[in-house]
C-alpha cells in the first residue's frame, strides 16, 4: 500500500519527521487546556474569594516549601462520603488565585481544602511541632523548627507584585501596604488591623497565631494560611444547582 | 549580589561548576584528549552516562526506601531540628532522582549510543555531548540540593525553580542538536524506529517543561517565582505535563532503548515495522490528551474530564501495539528467556510494560477513579511502571552496553544477573500488591458508611491500619535497591575483567526491521 511507503519521506527527513512530531502532540493539547482560558463558565462565580493576605500568602509559601502538597489535598470532590468528611465539594473559583494550584494528587494526610477554622490556634502549633502529641497514630513530620524561625519578609513585597503580574487584582494600596499588613494580622493588639479588614474583608482576624507574641514566625505564617483554607466563600449563599454553576 | 539564600546557593553552585568545567576544558584540550576522530564512534560520553545512571539509580532507590520508611516507623526516621530531612523535602528527591536523574541519564546515554550506531556516524558537535552529560549532572544537583533546601515550585515531576529550569532548557537544546545532527550526518538513508521514539521524547519534553514552567520571577536575584497560571488552568496545564512525562520521558524513551536492544541482543529483526509506524504516531498523539484523569470528580470542568477518560482508554491500544511489537520480536527465540538472564529482564520489563498500560486506562475511567485517587492504589500503579518497565529496560540494556563499552567478551557473572533478576522481581511484586491491598482498602474505609448512615471511619484509622503494607512496601524496596547494588558490583567485575579486541570504527551492523 502506497501510505507505507510515504511514511518513508518521514523517515529519510529528520526535519519532516519533527514536524510531524509537533504537530502531532500539539493538538490534545490545544483542545483540552486552550478553551479553559475562555470558557466562562469554567469557573463559578460566587461571593467572597479574595487575594491572600500578606501573611497568609507566606504562610502558603511555607506549605510549598516544606512540600504539603505531596501528602494533603486541596480538592473535595463531590462525593458523597467526601462532602460528609470535609465539606461542601471545592468549586474552581477558590482556587483562581493559587499559582500554582495547590489541589494535590495524594491523601497519605487528610484534605486540607476546608480545614480553617476546624482546629484551634494551639491545636495546630501543638500538632506541627510533634503531630503524634495530639494524633498517636499520625506519620506527618514534625515541624518544630517553624517555631523558631523569623519569618523571612524582604521578598514580600516583590511577590505580590509579581502576583499581580499574572493577574491577582491586588490594589496598589494592598501592594504598598504588604508590610503593615502583615504585621497587623499577627498582632492581636494592632492599631492597622482595621485597615487590614478593609483592604481584604471583614472576616480576616488578627492574632497571635503561634503563641509566641515577642516574634513574627513561620509558624505564625503557616497557621494563618491553614485557619483561612476553605472558609472565604459562604456556602450557606451559594446555588450549586444555579445553571450558571452547572459545568 | 542577592540577598536570597536560597539564590545564593544555586548561584555558588552554578560558579562552582563553571569553574571546575573550564579548568577541566582546558586540561582536556591541552592533554589532546578531544581529537575528534570521526572515523570513530565517541563511546566514552556512553560510559560516563552508564556510570552516571547506576550512580543516581542507587541514589534514588536508597532515597526511596528512606521515604518509605518514614512513612512507616516516623518515630525513627523523622528529625525535630531540622526540616531538610522531612518527607515533604525527601519525597521530590526521590521522584526526581529516579526519573530525571537514573533514567535521564539512562535515556542520554543509551541515546548517544543507539543514535550512533543507527546512522553510523560519530555524535555531532565535538564537545556538546560532554557539555550535554555534565550540564545535565548539574541539573540534577541544583535541583537536588535545592530540594533539600526547601526550593519547590510545588508542580509534581517540574518542582525546580525557574533558574534551574532555564538551565535544563540550555542543556536539552544541546541535547537535540547533539541527536538532531548525528542523525543528520547518518551514512544510512533511513532514520531507525528507534530514533523517532528518541526524538518524539526530546521535542515533546522541551515543549511540555517550556510551557508548564512559564513564569514570573519574583525578582532577578530571587529563587522563587509565581507561575503564569493559576488554579484551574494551572492543574490542568500541570497534569498535562505529568501526564506526558510519563507519556513521553518514561515510555517513548524507553521504548527507543528496547526497538534497539531487545533486537540486536536477541540477534532478530523487530517483529513488525507497519506495527512500530501505527503505533508510534497513535501513542504520541492519544498520549498528550489523557492528562485530565488525574482530576476526575474535581473542579476541572467535566468535559475536560471526560476527553482524558476517552483518550485514556484509548491510549490502552498503541501501548499494547509497542508491547506486541516488543515481545514478538523473541518469536523464534524464546528459548532466550531461559538461557540469557538479560533478555529476560527486558522481556520482563516489556511485561510490566503491558501489565501497567492496561492499569492505567482501567484507572482512568471515572468511576474506578473515584476509588483509586488519592490512595496508595496510584503509588504502586506508577512503581510497577517505574520498578517493572523503566527500571528493568534500562537495566537490561545496560548489562548489555557495559561489555560493548568496555570491550569485554561477556559480563563477570550470569549468576549475579539471576540473583538480580529474581531479589528485584520479587521486590516489584511486593511493593504493588502491599499498594493494591493498601490503596483498595483505604479508597473503601474513607467511603464505608455503618448501619445508621454515618461514615464508618475516621480518617486515622485509614492510616493506621496501612501499617503492614507499609512495611512490606519497605522490604520491597530494600529488595529492588539490593538488586541494583548487585549490578553495580557485577558491573564493575565487568569492567575490570581483560579486554578483547573489538573495533570501534564506524561499521557495526544494524538490527534490520522486518
Amino acid at each position: 500500500m502506497s501510505l507505507w511507503k510515504h511514511h518513508g519521506n518521514l523517515e529519510r527527513h529528520s526535519l519532516l519527521l519533527i514536524i510531524g512530531i509537533v504537530v502531532v502532540v500539539s493538538i490534545g493539547g490545544l483542545v483540552e487546556i486552550a478553551p479553559l482560558f475562555w470558557i466562562k463558565n469554567t469557573i463559578e462565580k460566587v461571593e467572597g474569594v479574595r487575594p491572600y493576605t500578606p501573611l497568609e500568602l507566606a504562610g502558603r509559601d511555607i506549605y510549598i516549601r516544606e512540600g504539603c502538597y505531596t501528602c494533603h489535598s486541596q480538592m473535595i470532590r463531590p462525593l458523597r462520603d467526601e462532602v460528609e468528611r470535609y465539606g461542601h465539594y471545592s468549586l474552581a473559583a477558590e482556587s483562581m488565585y493559587d499559582h500554582p494550584f495547590q489541589w494535590g494528587s495524594k491523601r497519605t494526610g487528610p484534605d486540607l481544602a476546608r480545614v480553617g477554622g476546624k482546629y484551634s490556634d494551639d491545636w495546630h502549633r501543638d500538632h506541627l511541632v510533634n503531630p503524634r502529641s495530639v494524633v498517636p497514630e499520625s506519620l506527618m513530620p514534625p515541624y518544630a523548627f517553624l517555631a523558631t524561625k523569623d519569618l523571612r519578609t524582604i521578598d514580600l513585597q516583590a511577590k505580590v507584585k509579581a502576583m499581580t503580574a499574572v493577574g491577582v487584582p491586588y490594589t496598589q494600596e494592598q501592594i504598598d501596604q504588604t508590610l503593615v499588613d502583615l504585621q497587623a494580622q499577627a498582632d492581636p493588639f494592632s492599631s492597622d488591623a482595621p485597615a487590614l479588614r478593609k483592604r481584604y474583608g471583614a472576616k480576616v482576624v488578627n492574632r497571635d497565631f503561634d503563641g509566641d507574641p515577642e516574634r513574627l514566625t513561620e509558624m505564625d505564617a503557616l497557621i494563618a494560611y491553614l485557619q483561612m483554607l476553605g472558609t472565604m466563600v459562604d456556602f450557606s449563599t451559594y446555588q450549586a444547582d444555579a445553571p450558571a454553576n452547572q459545568r | 549580589m542577592s540577598d536570597d539564600p536560597l539564590f545564593q546557593l544555586q548561584a555558588y553552585i552554578f560558579v562552582a561548576a563553571a569553574v571546575i568545567g573550564g579548568f577541566s576544558l582546558n586540561a582536556a584540550m591541552s592533554g589532546g584528549l578531544l581529537n575528534n576522530d570521526a572515523s570513530k564512534y565517541m563511546d566514552g560520553v556512553v560510559r560516563a552516562g552508564v556510570i552516571a545512571t547506576m550512580f543516581w539509580g542507587a541514589v534514588g532507590m536508597l532515597v526511596g526506601v528512606v521515604v518509605a520508611s518514614q512513612l512507616t516507623w516516623p518515630e525513627i526516621f523523622y528529625f525535630s531540628d531540622f526540616g531538610w530531612l522531612n518527607f515533604g523535602r525527601l519525597r521530590p528527591l526521590h521522584t526526581s532522582a529516579v526519573v530525571f536523574a537514573f533514567g535521564g541519564n539512562a535515556l542520554i546515554c543509551t541515546s548517544f549510543y543507539v543514535v550512533q550506531r543507527t546512522c553510523r556516524a560519530r555524535l555531532f558537535g565535538g564537545v556538546l555531548p560532554w557539555f550535554v552529560f555534565w550540564g545535565y549532572q548539574l541539573f540534577i544537583v541544583l535541583a537536588a540540593v535545592g530540594y533539600l533546601a526547601g526550593i519547590t515550585q510545588s508542580k509534581e515531576y517540574a518542582e525546580p525553580e525557574w533558574v534551574v529550569d532555564l538551565w535544563l532548557t540550555v542543556v536539552w537544546v544541546g541535547y537535540l542538536f547533539t541527536f538532531l545532527g548525528t542523525i543528520w550526518k547518518r551514512k544510512e538513508p533511513h532514520i531507525y524506529v528507534a530514533n523517532w521514539f528518541y526524538l518524539a521524547m526530546i521535542v515533546t519534553v522541551a515543549l511540555l517543561h517550556i510551557v508548564n514552567n512559564l513564569v514570573v520571577p519574583v525578582g532577578i536575584l530571587n529563587h522563587s517565582s509565581v507561575p503564569l497560571f493559576g488554579g484551574v488552568q494551572s492543574a490542568l496545564t500541570q497534569w498535562w505535563y505529568g501526564h506526558n512525562a510519563v507519556g513521553f520521558f518514561l515510555t517513548a524513551g524507553f521504548l527507543a532503548i528496547m526497538y534497539y536492544f531487545v533486537p540486536k541482543r536477541i540477534g532478530r529483526p523487530i517483529y513488525s515495522y507497519r506495527l512500530s509506524i501505527v503505533h508510534f504516531w497513535a501513542l504520541i498523539f492519544i498520549y498528550i490528551w489523557a492528562g485530565p484523569h488525574h482530576l476526575h470528580y474535581t473542579a476541572l470542568p467535566q468535559w475536560a474530564q471526560t476527553l482524558g477518560m476517552t483518550f485514556s482508554i484509548m491510549l490502552w491500544m498503541p501501548s499494547w501495539g509497542g508491547m506486541i511489537n516488543g515481545l514478538m520480536t523473541l518469536s523464534g527465540a524464546w528459548d532466550k528467556l531461559r538461557t540469557d538472564p538479560v533478555v529476560r529482564m527486558m522481556v520482563v520489563a516489556i511485561a510490566f510494560y503491558g501489565m501497567s498500560t492496561f492499569e492505567g486506562p482501567v484507572m482512568s475511567i471515572r468511576a474506578v477513579n473515584a476509588l483509586s485517587h488519592y490512595t496508595d492504589w496510584t503509588i504502586g500503579h506508577v512503581h510497577s511502571g517505574a520498578l517493572g518497565w523503566v527500571g528493568f529496560i534500562s537495566f537490561g540494556a545496560i548489562y548489555c552496553l557495559v561489555p560493548w563499552l568496555w570491550k569485554k567478551d561477556r559480563l563477570y557473572s550470569n549468576n549475579l544477573v539471576e540473583w538480580h533478576f529474581w531479589i528485584a522481581t520479587t521486590g516489584i511484586v511486593l511493593y504493588i500488591c502491599a499498594m493494591w491491598v493498601s490503596g483498595i482498602m483505604e479508597g473503601l474505609m474513607w467511603r464505608e458508611y455503618t448501619p445508621q448512615g454515618f461514615l464508618a471511619w475516621s480518617f486515622i484509622e485509614t492510616v493506621s491500619a496501612k501499617h503492614v503494607e507499609n512495611i512490606i512496601r519497605t522490604v520491597g524496596g530494600l529488595m529492588f535497591l539490593s538488586g541494583t547494588l548487585i549490578m553495580i558490583y557485577n558491573l564493575w567485575r565487568t569492567v575490570r575483567l581483560p579486554s578483547v579486541e573489538t573495533s570501534d570504527a564506524l561499521s557495526a551492523p544494524l538490527p534490520a526491521a522486518a
